[in-house]
């Protein structure tokens, strides 16, 4: 388990190298620079160049690559071109929005996929089934940007239900703890925050959970209807064991194993899903951050917001690698 | 020489004779204005000035103006809390409510801020100011003579990443350099800032060479007045390089105290929202709302349903289309008064706009009327000029060049380029303050073309690669504009025709030779005459064909009493409340 886990974390370290390697020659591939975004409009060419060699543009490529690496692996990915702040610092304020809304999402879709799937693999071929099934392929066809424009003028704008835009109410006082804003006001007993913060939550991660909803419903539906035609299912059956303990240990066990891998991969998707989700809710989280520093050119906030969440998902896609040892016994790694 | 006038000018006025003050304000600056001179121009010249505010005064609802904070959506978010080490509108939004200038506008009038009034030499080259009385810091300290020149010593002893342009621009702008300018952050000019002496309530400052930018840089919101209080707690040596994170003392309310109606509470970074709250002890008439907040929304989409919903008071840069809805929905959108410029460029680096000819047939090409009334917001109107009708220095008798394609198609033929292709670049992910819809725009002018027999070549280009192409001469034709920082026709003019570049490729040394005599002359009203001069001198080279001037719109809730809106968005946040039903 030990080695598999090093071997694992070895192979990350090749990725993320590779990774940055290529963003780092793409971002330098694209015509206009920063400098641009960092004076107005109307500052002369020679003020430009000037800037750009104080900023280090004009050196060879391959040096640009050397110095970003000789800092990145001490954890420091430069400040900011367009805020002036560090990246470290854009970080740690903007994380734990996108978290927030990941983990609502990510809920969302779990707790209603799996019941969901499993109802309609169960009750197959009934209206239940068929309203699942076509009710997927509706979520997923549904790009996540026009789904969250609707739920907003529908729930927001007309009906007045929920706000628009923010994380909370602007001018909403709030004790910060863990930067999830309906987690922190249970800890701290500001229940007010913590309901605003989850009227704010919803439409936004309604709309980030469509896709893994769809997705997990299906494949839930699928796996589910496989493990019920299996020998072992009707042994289980035919041995006398109670329909609840059939259901648990063998049906729901065995199906959860493609489940686990999905949203392993879903989660992947979540953040690119985030950052459109988080432009029309205006959320403030990475998504939007990185939307933004794309079209400034901000280089540094790009690579290493990028390589931040590339290592968060390949941790996440190691802890789902490990956790099919507790699901399945057959593929259980022996160090 | 003699003082400008003491009072602050409303809106109130009615535009002509606020017209007429405003040339009284500024004759003031010259050598022998008597300050209420009318007869230099009559008032009709200038209706396209600030419109005259046509809804009443409402009745405050006192309870919400204590409570409510109100909130506005801004698309970006400020830089820095100090105004000095920023050079972007969302930055100076926030800042300008916090602190105050020595000079402030009144519509486009230059009119007095922190100094009620002010002399200057001759060669102005000494500029003094005599400050109000009673003025207090939000940290308590006095405002006196001493603490603008503190100010002004300090923002000319930057060292290091201070003096980067990314930085601090408008200084090296309006100042060419430091006390110890640093080639390696990109500044080589020596500082023509000659130091400042105080007395009591007056500050002198002096420079070692006048440039057109002055007074207009006293105005400027890098400019703004520091309290002393916050001056003692900054080091100024947190930036070695231009990318250095700016300090900390910019990212967070503390340390610094301005003398406006309104004082930081909280820069909250992770909610992209600046808190600030009245100012009890402001000079001024008090703020109508206790708190207000900028909150950052991504676009104007978003904007607009954040409006509509409720969840923000008000939001700048109204896209044009969105206007008649919102009224219709009972929002309020106040139209502003122009000042800025869009033009299209005639770029002579490739050398077949290098004919005469071929770009007087474009401008008559294009029919610059209905772009300013179908695609701009209201308000605007034609450009004849690189500059809005409302500065000193406007010029009637340019050439001007009306929607004619009969002509442009018989000049194109005389000229015998009758099968023209030319390169017309857009900018396509932007929306500027004097161009809202780049596409739309271009649109027009590309079928005026395409109508005339020219082929035009669509190239668009996102907006950061796009100052690049147009500065570095790849396009033939090109969209751009300004929006000027102050009254100042050099502020337009020295923006593009100083020297031969790139971006426009013409080389004409009258016109050179011109703008470097009108910008080193210190008498405001000899100065016009130039500006007069080079205007009908500039549109008779035509480097390319000024097409609107059209004010951004803003917009705000229906419960809420508006500021006063500003050609140069500069509004005062502290005149608006929330007004109690009717």
């Amino acid at each position: 388990m030990l080695r598999y886990t090093v071997k694992r974390l070895l192979q990350l370290v090749v990725a993320l190298l590779g990774l940055s390697l290529l963003l780092f020659a793409w971002f330098k591939s694209l015509p206009g620079g920063p400098e641009n975004r960092m004076l107005p409009d109307n500052a002369t060419d020679q003020q430009r160049e000037a800037l750009r060699e104080a900023l280090g543009l004009d050196e060879p490529v391959w040096t640009q690559y050397g110095e970003f690496l000789g800092r990145a692996v001490r954890l420091d990915f430069g400040n900011s071109l367009s805020s002036g702040r560090p990246i470290s610092t854009e970080l740690a304020d903007r994380l734990p929005a996108t978290i927030e809304l990941s983990l609502w999402a990510i809920a969302i879709a779990i707790g209603v996929g799996i019941p969901l799937g499993y109802l309609a693999a169960r009750k197959r071929g009934t209206w239940l089934d068929f309203t699942a099934v076509s009710g997927s392929l509706i979520g997923i066809c549904t790009p996540v940007f026009f789904l969250a424009a609707m739920l907003k003028v529908v729930f927001s704008q007309n009906l007045g239900w929920l706000p628009t835009a923010f994380r909370l109410t602007p001018g909403t006082d709030y004790t910060d703890v863990t930067g999830l804003r309906v987690l922190d006001g249970l800890i701290t007993g500001e229940f007010d925050v913590a309901w605003n913060a989850a009227m704010h939550l919803i439409l936004p991660a309604i709309a980030l959970a469509s896709i893994p909803l769809a997705v997990i419903t299906r494949i839930t539906r699928a796996s589910v209807l496989e493990v019920l035609g299996e020998d072992y299912v009707r042994t289980a059956d035919a041995k006398g064991l109670k329909a609840q303990t059939i259901r648990g240990r063998h049906v729901m066990k065995n199906a959860m194993l493609p489940v686990v891998t999905v949203i392993g991969l879903l989660l992947g998707s979540l953040f690119a899903g985030a950052v459109l989700t988080e432009s029309v809710f205006s959320f403030g989280g990475v998504g939007s951050f990185v939307y933004a520093a794309t079209t400034e050119r901000d280089y540094p906030a790009l690579m290493g917001f990028i390589l931040v969440i590339a290592v968060s998902y390949v941790a996440l896609n190691l802890i789902v690698d490990l956790s099919y040892g507790f699901l399945d016994p057959r593929v259980r790694v022996r160090s | 020489m003699r003082t400008s006038r003491t009072t602050l000018a409303r809106r109130a006025v009615a535009a002509s004779a606020s017209a007429v003050i405003a040339l009284g304000a500024l004759a003031a600056c010259g050598s022998e204005g008597d300050g209420e001179d009318e007869d230099t121009q009559n008032a009709e010249d200038f209706s396209f000035e600030c419109p005259e505010r046509e809804d009443g005064e409402r009745a405050p609802d006192e309870a919400a103006n204590e409570e409510q904070p109100f909130i506005f959506g801004t698309p970006g978010v400020p830089t820095s809390l100090d105004p000095v080490l920023a050079s972007d509108g969302e930055t100076f939004r926030v800042t300008r409510q916090v602190f105050d200038t020595l000079l402030d506008h009144d519509c486009t009038d230059m009119v007095p801020g922190l100094a009620e009034s002010y002399e200057q030499n001759d060669e102005g080259t000494e500029w003094t100011f005599h400050l109000r009385e009673g003025v207090t810091f939000h940290d308590g300290v006095e405002l006196d003579g001493e603490a603008v020149c503190a100010n002004f010593d300090r923002w000319n002893n930057f060292t290091g990443g201070y003096q980067s342009p990314s930085n601090t621009y408008y200084w090296s702008n309006f100042f060419r350099g430091f006390a110890e300018s640093d080639p390696e952050m990109g500044v080589e000019g020596e500082s023509i800032y000659d130091g400042c002496e105080a007395d009591g309530l007056t500050a002198t400052i002096r420079i070692s060479e006048y440039t057109a930018n002055f007074p207009g840089a006293f105005s400027m919101a890098t400019t703004a007045i520091v309290s002393p209080g916050s001056l003692e707690q900054l080091t100024d040596d947190d930036m070695d390089a231009p990318d250095s994170p700016l300090p900390e003392y910019s990212q967070e309310a503390g340390v610094l105290a301005g003398t406006g109606p309104y004082k930081y509470v909280e820069w909250d970074h992770s909610e992209n929202a600046v808190t600030l709250e009245r100012y009890d002890d402001y000079w001024g008439d008090p703020a109508g709302v206790k708190t207000i907040i900028f909150r950052q929304i991504g676009d104007g989409n978003a904007l607009r349903q954040a409006l509509e919903a409720g969840d923000i008071h008000g939001y700048d840069l109204v896209s044009p289309a969105d206007v008649q809805p919102l009224i219709d929905a009972g929002f309020q959108v106040p139209t502003r008064g122009v000042f800025n410029i869009l033009y299209l460029s005639y770029n002579q680096v490739s050398g077949t706009l290098g004919d005469h000819a071929i770009r007087e047939a474009l401008s008559y090409a294009v029919d610059r009327e209905r772009i300013v009334n179908s695609v701009l917001p209201p308000g605007g109107s034609v450009a004849t000029q690189f500059m809005p009708p409302s500065l000193e220095g406007w010029s009637e008798d340019v050439v001007q060049y009306e929607h004619d394609p009969e002509r442009a198609t018989e000049l194109l033929a005389d000229a015998g380029a009758e099968d023209l292709e030319l390169e017309f670049c857009y900018p396509t992910d932007v929306s500027r303050p004097y161009m809202p819809n780049p596409k739309d725009i271009f649109d027009i002018i590309a079928q005026n073309l395409e109508d005339a027999g020219v082929t035009v070549e669509a190239t668009p280009i996102t907006w950061v690669d796009y100052i690049d192409a147009t500065n570095q001469g790849e396009c033939e034709l090109y969209l751009l504009g300004w929006t000027g920082d102050f009254n100042e026709a050099y502020n337009f003019l020295g923006t593009w025709f100083q020297t031969e570049t790139t971006e426009w490729g013409f080389d004409n040394p009258e016109i050179f030779d011109g703008l470097a005599e009108a910008a080193s002359e210190p008498d405001a009203d000899v100065r016009a005459e130039h500006w007069i001069e080079l205007n009908e001198m500039i549109m008779e080279e035509l480097p390319g064909l000024p097409i609107s001037s059209s004010p951004p719109s803003i917009a705000f809730a229906p419960e809420v009493y508006p500021p006063d809106v500003s050609p140069l968005t500069q509004e005062d946040f502290s005149e608006l409340y929330f007004a109690a039903a009717e």
